[in-house]
């Protein structure tokens, strides 16, 4: 008899082997979810390693999805359900399962050798441990039924088995209701030329759809559309938001977009999606280094594209010396760091924010560079789309900080309209003679020749120059006005953000809470649970990190407390408590893992006290 | 970047800025034959840009009346190659030195050689770090004295010509300060080149390596020791007295007076890509009259696509394929769904 229970928000966690499909079956459910109007938020989580060892701890790839019929901000800290098709991945994620959750198992992966590998007791299968108080446990023999449910295909085993993960993928979607229709378009599209493989995935997923029935004593769970915003959404992914709207904001200023980049993970799918646009007049070079990337893209700018690359830790360490002449040089230019775990190679596929100090100071000399951020998936767009606009109207470099969590995170997105979009204004030079270089409009902006202009020849470059001609000049106190001008024009910059909203919260507390980049979703959630909780807490998020918002002092003075969650060692922290006079208390969390709700409303009410 | 009728002069390439290179240096003499030459190249001053690195050499660009970038040291390869490709109806020239181009910049070097975009690289050797006042640079012979290799240096040189042609370049060619036109007809080649040029210049360091290269260019000694490359022509020096010869892919130095004629000669011929290698070869750490002599001229020219027109290509076919780019629909993408 098959039971039906409402669920306002479930928490799905997809685990299995890096050579098991598992991001492929969570990008599915995604897609399927975001399509059935749910709100949500995902997690995808792989090793650094391609195909790292097989049946092993270390190379177990996750993906977590987190949706509901309520507001969705966080791929949520504990799944609801664990789909595990490997001991090793049993063995990763068992604890984080709820109590009373639904664990799928594939109990073809509990075999001696996968227990042997994930270095397991061999002796006993952790299956028959579990205590059936504890979980909802359904033990399906996934490799078994799958390939029944191929029979017949002329595929060898090996290729059979490669779609058990729509099989996994079917028994999920049975389970929650989900549409098979997005997923079936999605295979034949992918499969176009391969009819057997095709049908194979095909078979596998209706097959595990249809396995559900079969069940006896099932819960099978409904999760209403989420009653978001009115207006059309679709789902979005972090860095391909970030390369829309880099696409949007070049269209609309009317500028060719160059982007050059050297691969690096997380970075790399910012470079393959501007490279699938290039009827956009996108233009993509993949450089011989991170140097080249940005030097390339500088000498695009100059010759009067709007030049971009993008890169991660590693990459800006490399940049840094180009980041300076971009200063000199006072073209626009945006630099993407896609922040992963540092320092050095680190954690090449996990989450940080420690590079925050990097972007604001990390060049020799005086060497400011606007620095903002992306706080979820779909903000990526604005963020990318604000960069490109502080670059372009200001001639300058601007930082954007990304990282992996969004980056590879998805969100459904209410995109804007083109024509909302607001414009982007391009401070060319309009004389056709007397053109001095570095002679300064009244928010101390170069105007821009471009080469190919008749008359206007000039040169520019990484020498300190004189004031308004741009000549080399080595003169004592030219250097030290062209220092405080380079200085007092990106201070301007502030200027022209919008007045500082909090997200939620009372003007005047006890604890305010500061964030930036990808920590908002669960900031969002803490705050929102403290506030129901009746304690006296707002949140703020910057955008603008370098310069700091005007009115940034004044918002942080209606508090007695700033609490700020980073997810480094404190580096926001710092940069508050050296420019404000306020009491700070940093939530640091180093583990290459996004916050989860619960960590920052347990520090909220330690703040709060009562 | 044809002029459009002007007429220039040497003097119309000459910026108001004073040059600042040591009394005596080579680069005085490459920026008179660049400014001499350029009026018979028929670019439009407008499509003119030169772009540096960092090095003596580098200032170049500040001395040019045209537009010019003085970048950062090793990078003037990738910055151009960005230029080039956003604007590719630009004359583009990379001014770089044996330090700035063969060492920091190295990688930069190597990839826009095998790009081949239509850019014309200058290399400035002088075998030595001027700017930095006298280290021993990538090109400097082993055992050389200077303030970083008091004991002598370690460090086995490049041979720049051979380094560019394994790097698959599709101009290669060699001249010398001291030679004005020689220069000039080795720059002037250069920009006819439809990819990347590369142009090694031998240019003389007066104040840390004075007479680095007066086997190549003291009277005297010139004739025994240099082999001027002209296409088509067979491969004779010394005046006239010694020639060139291959013994299958083996070179032979003949005397001429007695039992060769120019017919039993080498024929030079730049499109020749063995020929070329084996030419780049005649490098000599102690050149005497018995050895090879070093080539000057153009050792190798090869017509290949270039990548901005591969470039330029794809993004035709990218419109042909999938239409021109709609921001709305991109945004938006296929899958929407809509919240009442």
């Amino acid at each position: 008899m098959t039971r039906e229970e409402k669920r306002t928000k479930v928490a799905i966690h997809f685990a299995g082997d890096s050579g098991d499909g598992i991001q492929l079956a969570g990008s599915q459910f995604t897609l399927t979810t975001a399509l059935q109007g749910n709100d949500l938020s995902t997690f995808p989580d792989f090793p650094a390693e391609i195909r790292a060892p097989i049946g092993t701890v270390a190379g177990v790839s996750g993906f977590q999805i987190n949706f509901g019929s309520e507001e969705i901000n966080t791929p949520g800290s504990n799944p609801d359900v664990l789909v595990a098709m490997n001991a090793a991945a049993f063995k990763k994620n068992i604890r984080n399962l709820k109590k009373g959750g639904v664990l799928i198992a594939n109990e073809a992966g509990f075999d001696k050798r996968n227990l042997r590998l994930a270095h397991m007791d061999e002796s006993v299968n952790p299956l028959d441990e579990l205590h059936s108080s504890d979980y909802q446990l359904y033990r399906i023999d996934v490799t078994r039924l799958n390939r029944e449910a191929l029979d017949g295909l002329e595929l060898g085993m090996k290729e059979k088995d490669r779609s058990r993960n729509m099989f996994a993928l079917g028994f999920v979607y049975w389970l929650y209701h989900r549409n098979l229709d997005p997923t079936l378009q999605f295979l034949s599209s992918k499969f176009k030329s391969k009819p057997v493989v095709l049908e194979a995935n095909i078979r596998a997923l209706k097959k595990g759809y249809h396995y559900g029935e079969t069940i006896e004593a099932i819960t099978r769970y409904r999760v209403e559309g989420a009653k978001l915003q009115p207006g059309t959404y679709r789902n979005i992914v972090g860095n391909q938001a970030l390369g829309m709207g880099l696409i949007a904001a070049s269209q609309k200023a009317g500028l060719d977009l160059f982007y050059a980049g050297y691969p690096i993970t997380p970075a790399s799918d910012i470079l393959h999606f501007l490279a699938r646009h290039k009827n956009f007049g996108i233009k993509t070079f993949q450089a011989e280094d991170e140097i080249a990337a940005i030097t390339a893209s500088i000498g695009a700018s100059f010759g009067g594209a709007l030049g971009v690359t993008a890169t991660s830790g590693p990459g800006m360490a490399l940049k840094g010396e180009a980041m300076g002449l971009s200063v000199m040089l006072e073209l626009p230019l945006v630099i993407v760091n896609v922040q992963r775990g540092g320092p050095s190679t680190g954690l090449p596929t996990k989450t940080e924010q420690a590079d925050l100090l990097q972007a604001v100071y990390g060049r020799n000399g005086e060497a400011p560079i606007p620095v903002i951020a992306a706080q979820s998936a779909s903000d990526c767009f604005f963020a990318a789309y604000e960069a490109t606009r502080i670059a372009v109207e200001h001639m300058t470099p601007v930082i954007l900080l990304s990282d992996g969590y969004i980056a590879n995170g998805a969100e459904p997105w209410r995109f804007p309209k083109s024509a909302d979009l607001e414009k982007i204004h391009v401070p060319y030079f309009k004389g056709k003679e007397d053109y001095l270089p570095y002679r300064r409009n009244e928010k101390l902006v170069r105007s821009w020749v471009l080469p190919g202009q008749e008359g206007l020849e000039h040169r520019i470059g990484g020498l300190e120059k004189e004031k308004e001609s741009g000549n080399v000049s080595y003169d004592p106190d030219n250097h030290e006005e062209m220092v405080k001008i380079r200085a007092e024009r990106i201070s301007l910059i502030a200027n022209e953000y919008p007045a500082l909203k909090r997200v939620q919260g009372p003007e005047q507390g006890r604890v305010l809470v500061l964030g930036w980049g990808s920590t908002f979703g669960a900031i969002k959630v803490a705050v929102r649970n403290a506030l129901a909780e009746g304690m006296l807490v707002s949140q703020l998020h910057l955008r603008h990190i370098f310069p700091f918002p005007n009115d940034l002092k004044d918002v942080l003075s209606d508090y007695d407390t700033v609490l700020i969650p980073e997810l480094n060692n404190g580096q926001l922290s710092k940069l508050i408590r050296q420019e404000y006079d306020t009491r700070v208390i940093a939530l640091n969390k180093i583990k290459g893992l996004p916050f989860g709700a619960d960590e920052i409303l347990k520090k909220i009410g330690e703040v709060h006290g009562d | 970047m044809e002029t459009n009728g002007t007429a220039y002069t040497a003097k119309d390439f000459s910026s108001d800025q004073d040059v600042r290179w040591c009394p005596g240096c080579g680069d005085y003499s490459i920026l008179k034959q660049m400014q001499t030459v350029l009026p018979e190249l028929g670019i439009n001053r407008k499509d003119l840009v030169f772009i540096s690195g960092i090095g003596c050499s580098s200032r170049f660009p500040y001395y040019m009346n045209s537009y010019g970038m003085h970048s950062i040291h090793g990078r003037a390869p990738a910055v151009a190659s960005g230029l080039k490709a956003a604007n590719p109806d630009l004359s583009v020239w990379i001014i770089t030195g044996d330090g700035d181009g063969l060492s920091i910049g190295g990688n930069h070097l190597i990839h826009a050689l095998r790009r081949n975009l239509d850019v014309n690289i200058l290399l400035f050797n002088n075998e030595i770090y001027g700017l930095t006042k006298g280290q021993y640079s990538p090109t400097s012979e082993l055992g050389k004295y200077t303030k970083s290799s008091p004991l002598g240096s370690i460090d086995h040189p490049f041979n720049p010509l051979a380094l560019a042609l394994g790097a698959e370049a599709t101009f290669v060619a060699r001249t010398v300060d001291r030679d004005p036109i020689h220069l000039r007809e080795v720059l002037k080649r250069a920009h006819q080149h439809k990819g990347t040029s590369y142009v090694e210049i031998y240019q003389n360091c007066n104040v840390f390596n004075d007479g680095a290269f007066e086997l190549w260019t003291d009277k005297r000694q010139k004739g025994a020791h240099s082999l001027i490359l002209e296409q088509g022509k067979p491969l004779v020096y010394d005046g006239g007295k010694k020639g060139l010869r291959l013994d299958g892919i083996r070179p032979q130095i003949v005397d001429m007076d007695n039992d060769y004629s120019e017919s039993d000669l080498w024929v030079h011929d730049e499109k020749d890509s063995v020929k070329a290698h084996i030419l780049s070869r005649f490098f000599d750490k102690d050149p005497t009259p018995e050895t090879f002599p070093r080539p000057f001229g153009i050792l190798y020219s090869e017509d290949r696509f270039t990548y901005e027109t591969a470039m330029q290509n794809q993004m035709d076919k990218a419109l042909d394929l999938q239409g021109k780019g709609d921001l709305d629909d991109l945004i938006s993408g296929k899958n929407t769904w809509t919240v009442e």
